[in-house]
C-alpha cells in the first residue's frame, strides 16, 4: 500500500445504513452537477495510472500506456475514466443505498476483473484531487470531508463482494 | 517505493520553486484540511486554546511544517541524515502516530491541487507523492 494513500476505511454493517447530514447530500450533489464526466474521469484514471503505475495491470489490452503523455492520451484510457464517473453518478442517485446499489459491480470487480481492491482507494485519491483542481478555493475543507465520506462508503461497498 | 529518481529530484525541487513563495499559506490550508477532514488528527493539539482550523495557532503550525518540508528539499539527497533532528522531536517529544504523516502529505497534495491546478501535473504528482513519503519515512527513523 503506498505510503500517502489515506482514503478514510469504512466499516458499514450489512444492518448499518450510513447516515448523511443535509450538508453531505447537498454538497456530493452539488459537486457532480458541477463537474464534467468526461473530463474528471478520464483525468482521474489518468492519474491513477500515473501516480501509481502497478495499476497499470488491469488494463493490459488498453494499448499504449508506456508514459504519461501516452495515457493522458489514449482513448480507451478517457472513455474508461467517463464509464467510472457514470458509475459513481449512480451511487449519487442512490445515496441511502449504495451498498446495494454496487452488489453487480462488486462481483465483478472481484470476480471477472479481479482488482485488489486496495486499489479503490487508490483511485478514490486521484479523484479527489483531479475534483480539487476543478473547483479550485470551492473545494473547502468540509466539502472535501463530504467527498471523501463519499467515496469511503463506495470504496467499501465494491469491496463487500469479495471472498 | 521511497527512492527518489534523478528525475523525482528535478521535478521535486523546480515545483518547489515555483510554488515555495506560497508556502506559508499552503501549509495553512494542509493542516486545516486536516484539522476537518480527520477530526481524530486534533488530539495532537489538544493543548492549543483554540482547535479550530482557521486559528492563528492552527496556521503557525501549518507555516512551521511547510518550512520543515522546505528544508527537507534542499535536503533530498539525505533525508534522513538531513532529517535526524526532526525525527528525533517527532519520536520522543511529540510522539506522533507516523501514520499522521500520510494524512497530511495527502492534504499538502490536495492543496497542491487547488493552488496550482495546472502545474500540479500527474508528473509533478507521483514525484512530490514519493518525495513527502520518503519525507515521511525519516521523520519516523528514530522511533524505535
Amino acid at each position: 500500500m503506498p505510503e500517502n494513500s489515506v482514503s478514510a476505511d469504512l466499516q458499514t454493517g450489512s444492518d448499518k445504513m450510513v447516515e448523511w447530514t443535509d450538508f453531505e447530500r447537498d454538497t456530493i450533489k452539488d459537486i457532480f452537477s458541477m463537474i464534467e464526466y468526461d473530463v474528471v474521469g478520464p483525468a482521474a484514471l489518468t492519474r491513477c495510472l500515473v501516480v501509481y503505475p502497478w495499476t497499470q495491470r488491469y488494463f493490459g489490452g488498453f494499448g499504449n500506456l508506456y508514459n504519461a503523455a501516452a495515457i493522458k492520451g489514449n482513448p480507451m484510457v478517457s472513455k474508461h475514466g467517463t464509464t467510472i464517473m457514470h458509475g459513481l453518478d449512480r451511487a449519487v442517485k442512490n445515496l441511502d443505498d449504495i451498498e446495494n446499489t454496487y452488489t453487480e459491480l462488486s462481483v465483478l470487480h472481484s470476480e471477472k476483473l479481479h482488482v485488489d481492491p486496495d486499489n479503490f482507494k487508490l483511485l478514490a485519491d486521484c479523484l479527489t484531487i483531479v475534483v480539487a483542481a476543478q473547483l479550485g478555493k470551492k473545494f473547502t475543507g468540509e466539502v472535501q470531508a463530504a467527498f471523501q465520506k463519499f467515496l469511503a462508503v463506495v470504496v467499501s461497498s465494491l469491496g463487500r463482494q469479495y471472498h | 517505493m521511497t527512492t527518489l529518481t534523478a528525475k523525482d529530484k528535478q521535478t521535486v525541487k523546480a515545483f518547489w520553486a515555483k510554488v515555495s513563495g506560497k508556502s506559508e499559506d499552503i501549509g495553512a490550508d494542509a493542516v486545516a484540511r486536516m484539522l476537518v477532514v480527520y477530526p481524530q488528527t486534533k488530539i495532537y493539539f489538544s493543548h492549543w486554546p483554540d482547535q479550530s482550523p482557521n486559528s492563528p495557532a492552527a496556521r503557525k503550525h501549518g507555516i512551521t511544517v511547510m518550512m520543515g518540508v522546505g528544508d527537507a528539499v534542499t535536503k533530498i539527497d539525505d533525508l534522513k541524515e538531513g532529517l535526524k533532528e526532526l525525527s528525533q522531536l517527532h519520536a520522543f517529544t511529540l510522539r506522533v502516530d507516523p501514520g499522521n504523516f500520510k494524512i497530511l502529505s495527502h492534504n499538502i497534495l490536495v492543496v497542491m491541487a487547488v493552488m496550482f491546478p495546472t502545474d500540479f501535473t500527474p508528473e509533478v504528482h507521483v514525484s512530490l507523492d514519493k518525495f513527502l513519503a520518503a519525507v515521511s519515512l525519516a521523520l519516523a527513523e528514530k522511533y524505535r
